[in-house]
């Protein structure tokens, strides 16, 4: 089904974990649309259940995770919750601390709602990759900047879906308006619940987890398991610490008494307070 | 498949045995998990490994591999039991009501007719009582009626009995056949996926019948959403089978003529089915003459006429077969100087990889066409083999890629489907069809030049190809369509096919794919516009491509319509009777399409058939007119069935017929069961060339039990040492709670899991070693499909 792409809305991934069969298309589809290196010495049986990819970075925007928690029994459900599959990608978080963190601005938020590196503007800090809470980007060795899950710009400024999900043969990988994933996503939650797959639970698709992930998950399991942070550790810094706000304010407000003060003396002829004054400047 | 991918999302119930089809065919499928999504169809994938298919299945039901026969026994007899078959179906599309003669019997494991000798069955002993009319008799109340005879053969196959021989306990089993006897009732349907899960064994094709039987009592097939669907291999698999790939049958599953047949009448009578019934259409065996005929016109063209039997006599009527492993023992008897490789590598595909080793480094030579270098290309350079001891001489000719080449893909659901060169050949690669030309006229010119013995065949072969070196894809579908000779258009239905050498048809089954309108194979009106091009909304798109036969998208479809030929469930109609214009209307019809179903003398609706109905007893194949539960040749455990005949008695045992000694395992020394299998992440050996793939699955694993693993001080990444009774394999283990214990006859039973995709040719496969090397040589009775998919092996830590 062809989703008609308008500039100016919000795109994003649904990622239903309860069909993925773990068939690496996406992350094949990936590597070539985007033509990311293969290097030699990654080549290795990391025995990780049949995952021998290891984890998202520079060259690897879609991974997909085996957990494996199949129980002893001779009869056993699937319905995607003994044998743990899930597409794991960029979330192109609403407060993308990526793109708080970036001196040079290469991060950007694009007319789709995603987030994007921008190559010619990056000068490869890696200050990004330690402000990511997914552990999602790293540096390109081949092109020396930090990369990651582009949501496919490329295609989507020619109207095509990206590559993941067109590739998805079971649509575990939906692509569309967020609005639209979200209803869809709710009402698929609401039928697993109603199978009594009460395990069922979305994930980022409210403001809960970063302000809301453009590419929010429905999961199997609690987000531990697939070692995602769940909700009430993923925030960044600036909510968790309101007091510490209040605090500089405080200490800001003082600093700018201790400069009116300091000023003062000055006038009056007392000694110089440059660090007091400086904090007052700042503020 | 007798229905087809899409068809897939209709079912109400999938049972998938012997297969792993979101691994294997994880394109195909998405319509299983349309099935459950959009109509909540339930999943039950009984396999021994929990798989990336039982993460998204229902339940997942570990079952005892090659036992399959046993779980489809068990529920064929709690569905006859509890009358939970579909009656009417039973009484009128299946063979229940027929008497069986007073001989047949089955007895401590065995059926009637056999000769212990020779290891062999007569299946001529396992026929109907007939009336004076020389139709069988009916009476469904017979003590000898199939139905009756059924009771009794699978009343042994108790809830209990199951368990013991499959391992999965009583009361699991039983959930699963209280859903499955749902499946009888006429708005309900169910289909059965299978793949080579269930070829891959000794028993194989009795596997693959065990389910076709219960589809049958269920009355689920011919109806959309039901079946009996093998899921092929490789993208024209299908295709290979139908033009005759297989040793037993020539092109469109005609036999190939046997030793003592002099002329066509001969080779038809003992080939074409006989009419049990007077209202049998037994379309096959009535046309049979007429499907030869056209065959031998299409080979040998004005040569074949009346006078010479339309040149039957220059078929081979070979007494030995040609299978895959026959082949192989040959060379090993230093019977074959010479053998030529196309599309698949010996040294890695067959079993006991070791012997077909040995079997290669006897021939005086071998021609290997591929793409890329394959393990037997290269098998006289593998590690440990020292390339001045090889004698055979080894050509290894370029090949073009399919991508290279033009031509169809035929599909699981018999989908011809046409598709063009994308890229030129690189180098000097040739098609494979070409060198073959070649090849043929070049022995064709050295026969006109030398001579030779019985030259015909060869010298009056038809090669009527524009460049006869150079042979067109898209002229080979023409002849293939065949055509009528007087008025030279090319045909439109097998119907036109004739008996006096009027018409030709390389196969008759495609008969219609290519009529003067154009290759229908090309035709692509699918989902850009759904309304239009799928007008019953059932998923058929009969513009897109061509399905044979004459376009029909599910088999047997008569039956997915009551006497009176109104659909068993409207809601999922395969076709109908249309009163007012008295015409069959939904699918191509699987019937005369203008046959009132309410005229007394109207067909059977299994038209294809002798008996004009599904049969639930037959004797179409060599091991029995039941399918019955045998043991796999290397079993842990002795069969609770009938100890005394525990494997197959008519299993090929290729060593011991060559006297050569059977090199077969025992539980003590190999106490392990092992399966070998395909991952998602390859296709068979060629993508060793592929670089992202190979990233994907870079190395030879095994996987081992978790409680197994514990027992031996096993983990993950460890190199263990698997050996069999025939060869060894060095790799590193993946240890897993996806492989579990199984209790089978009071034993317990672990399995471990072979991947089979390396070799010593590709990008990193260097030093790897061959899965079949631990392999049996040893094939079904009716196929001689070897039994890849349970052996027994023992496992070391290194």
């Amino acid at each position: 089904m062809a989703t008609k792409i308008t500039p100016g809305e919000a795109y994003g991934f649904f990622t239903d974990t309860s069909v993925c069969i773990g068939c690496k298309a996406c992350e094949v589809a990936c590597k070539e649309w985007n033509q990311l290196p293969e290097e030699e010495d990654e080549l290795d049986f990391l025995g990780q259940s049949l995952d021998n990819t290891g984890e998202l970075n520079g060259s690897t925007w879609r991974h997909v995770q085996f957990i494996d928690n199949v129980p002893d029994e001779t009869m056993s459900e699937g319905n995607g919750r003994a044998f743990l599959l899930m597409s794991d990608v960029c979330k192109h978080c609403k407060h993308a601390s990526c793109m708080d963190v970036c001196p040079t601005g290469a991060i950007i938020r694009t007319e789709f709602d995603t987030v994007f590196i921008q190559e010619d503007v990056c000068n490869g800090c890696r200050d990004c990759i330690a402000a990511c809470p997914y552990d999602v980007i790293d540096v390109n060795e081949e092109r020396n900047v930090a990369q990651k899950c582009t949501l496919c710009y490329d295609r989507l400024q020619g109207g095509m879906e990206p590559a993941c999900a067109k590739a998805c043969p079971t649509d575990s990988i939906q692509f569309g308006p967020l609005d639209d994933l979200r209803d869809r996503a709710k009402k698929r939650e609401a039928t697993l619940h109603a199978q009594g797959l009460k395990e069922a639970n979305l994930y980022g698709h409210d403001d809960k987890v970063y302000g809301g992930l453009n590419a929010f998950f429905l999961l199997m399991d609690k987000p531990e398991a697939y070692k995602l942070p769940n909700a009430a550790n993923a925030v960044l810094p600036q909510r968790n610490n309101l007091g510490g706000y209040l605090g500089i304010f405080g200490t800001a407000v003082l600093g700018l008494f201790s400069a009116v003060i300091a000023r003062r003396q000055r006038n009056m002829g007392g000694g110089e307070d440059p660090a007091g004054t400086s904090e007052g400047e700042r503020t | 498949m007798t229905n087809h991918w899409r068809d897939i999302r209709h079912a109400d119930l999938i049972l998938i045995n012997g297969a792993n089809p979101a691994e294997a065919h994880p394109v195909g499928f998405r319509w299983f998990m349309r099935a459950k999504l959009d109509r909540g169809a339930k999943m039950i994938h009984a396999d021994p490994r929990f798989t990336r298919t039982s993460a998204v299945a229902d339940t997942h039901l570990r079952i005892r591999t090659g036992t399959d026969a046993a779980y489809f026994g068990g529920l064929i007899n709690y569905v006859l039991r509890n009358q939970l078959y579909h009656d009417e179906y039973v009484r009128g599309y299946t063979n229940a009501a027929f008497v069986v003669k007073k001989d047949y019997e089955f007895k401590d494991g065995l059926f009637n007719g056999f000769d212990p000798k020779e290891r062999k069955y007569d299946p001529k002993k396992w026929t109907y009582e007939t009336t004076d009319g020389g139709f069988a008799r009916l009476d469904i109340d017979h003590p000898r009626s199939v139905l009756n005879l059924m009771r009794k053969h699978y009343s042994r196959y108790t809830p209990e009995m199951v368990s013991r021989i499959t391992g999965i306990p009583p009361d699991q089993f039983l959930e699963i056949a209280k859903l499955v006897g749902e499946m009888g009732r006429p708005d309900k349907v169910m289909t059965i996926v299978y793949a080579v899960g269930l070829t891959h064994h000794t028993t194989g094709s009795q596997m693959i019948r065990s389910g076709a039987v219960l589809q049958l009592l269920l009355g689920n097939i011919g109806r959309p959403g039901g079946g009996m669907n093998a899921e092929r291999g490789h993208a024209n698999i299908q295709g290979n089978t139908d033009n005759a790939i297989s040793w037993e049958i020539l092109p469109g599953y005609l036999k190939v003529p046997a030793p003592g047949q002099r002329d066509l009448s001969d080779y038809v009578e003992e080939s074409a089915s006989k009419k049990a019934h007077p209202n049998a259409l037994n379309f096959f065996g009535e046309n049979y003459r007429k499907f030869m005929v056209s065959l031998l016109k299409t080979w040998y063209g004005k040569r074949a006429g009346k006078g010479n039997e339309f040149a039957f006599d220059y078929l081979p009527k070979p007494a030995g077969d040609s299978s895959w492993m026959s082949i192989f023992d040959q060379a090993l008897k230093g019977e074959m100087e010479g053998v030529i490789l196309s599309g698949m590598t010996a040294a890695s595909i067959g079993p006991d990889a070791n012997q077909v080793a040995t079997a290669l480094g006897n021939l005086k030579w071998l021609c290997v066409m591929d793409a890329f270098p394959t393990t037997s290309s290269e098998f006289w350079q593998a590690p440990g083999v020292d390339p001045s001891k090889v004698k055979t001489e080894v050509f290894a000719l370029p090949a073009t890629h399919w991508i290279e080449k033009d031509g169809s893909f035929v599909n699981s659901g018999r989908w011809m489907q046409w598709k063009d060169q994308v890229i030129p050949p690189e180098g000097d690669a040739r098609h494979d069809h070409w060198v073959l030309a070649d090849l043929f006229l070049r022995v064709r010119e050295l026969y006109r030049r030398e001579d030779g013995k019985f030259p015909a065949p060869v010298m009056e072969l038809t090669f009527p190809y524009r460049d006869p070196a150079k042979p067109e894809l898209d002229e080979i579908a023409r002849e293939v369509n065949g055509r009528n000779l007087k008025s030279g258009k090319r045909l439109e239905t097998f119907a036109d096919l004739a008996d006096d050498g009027s018409t030709t048809a390389g196969n008759w089954l495609y008969t219609g794919s290519y009529p003067e309108s154009g290759n229908l194979a090309k035709r692509r009106k699918g989902v850009q516009d759904p309304k239009r091009n799928d007008p019953t909304g059932m998923g058929f798109y009969p513009e897109w491509a061509w399905s044979w036969p004459l376009n029909r998208r599910v088999l047997y479809n008569r039956a997915s319509a009551d006497l009176d030929g109104r659909p068993w469930d409207p809601r999922r109609a395969g076709i109908r009777w249309d009163r007012a214009k008295r015409l069959w209307v939904g699918d191509v019809p699987d019937y005369p399409p203008d046959a009132d179903p309410r005229d007394p003398k109207a067909p059977l609706p299994f038209i294809m058939t002798g008996e004009g109905t599904g049969r639930l007893f037959s004797s179409g194949l060599v091991d029995g007119p039941f399918p019955e539960h045998y043991e796999p040749i290397e079993s842990p455990i002795e069969n609770p069935l009938h100890p005394q005949v525990s494997a197959s008695p008519m299993a090929f045992l290729y060593d011991s017929a060559a006297g050569r000694p059977n090199r077969f395992g025992k539980v003590d020394e190999f106490p392990y069961v092992a399966t070998s299998y395909r991952l998602t992440e390859h296709e068979h050996y060629i993508t060793q060339h592929v670089e992202r793939l190979v990233k994907l699955q870079p190395e030879a694993f095994v996987e081992v039990p978790d409680e197994l693993a514990r027992e031996k001080g096993i983990s993950t990444g460890d190199w263990v040492r698997v050996r069999s009774k025939r060869g060894k394999i060095e790799v590193r283990a993946l240890v897993t709670k996806r492989l579990g214990a199984l209790k089978c006859d009071g034993r317990k039973v672990f399995h471990i899991g072979i991947p089979i995709h390396w070799g010593y040719v590709g990008i990193k496969t260097s030093e790897h070693w061959l899965a079949n090397a631990l392999t049996p040589f040893v094939g079904d009775a009716t196929t001689r499909t070897p039994e890849f998919k349970a052996f027994l092996v023992n496992m070391e830590k290194m």
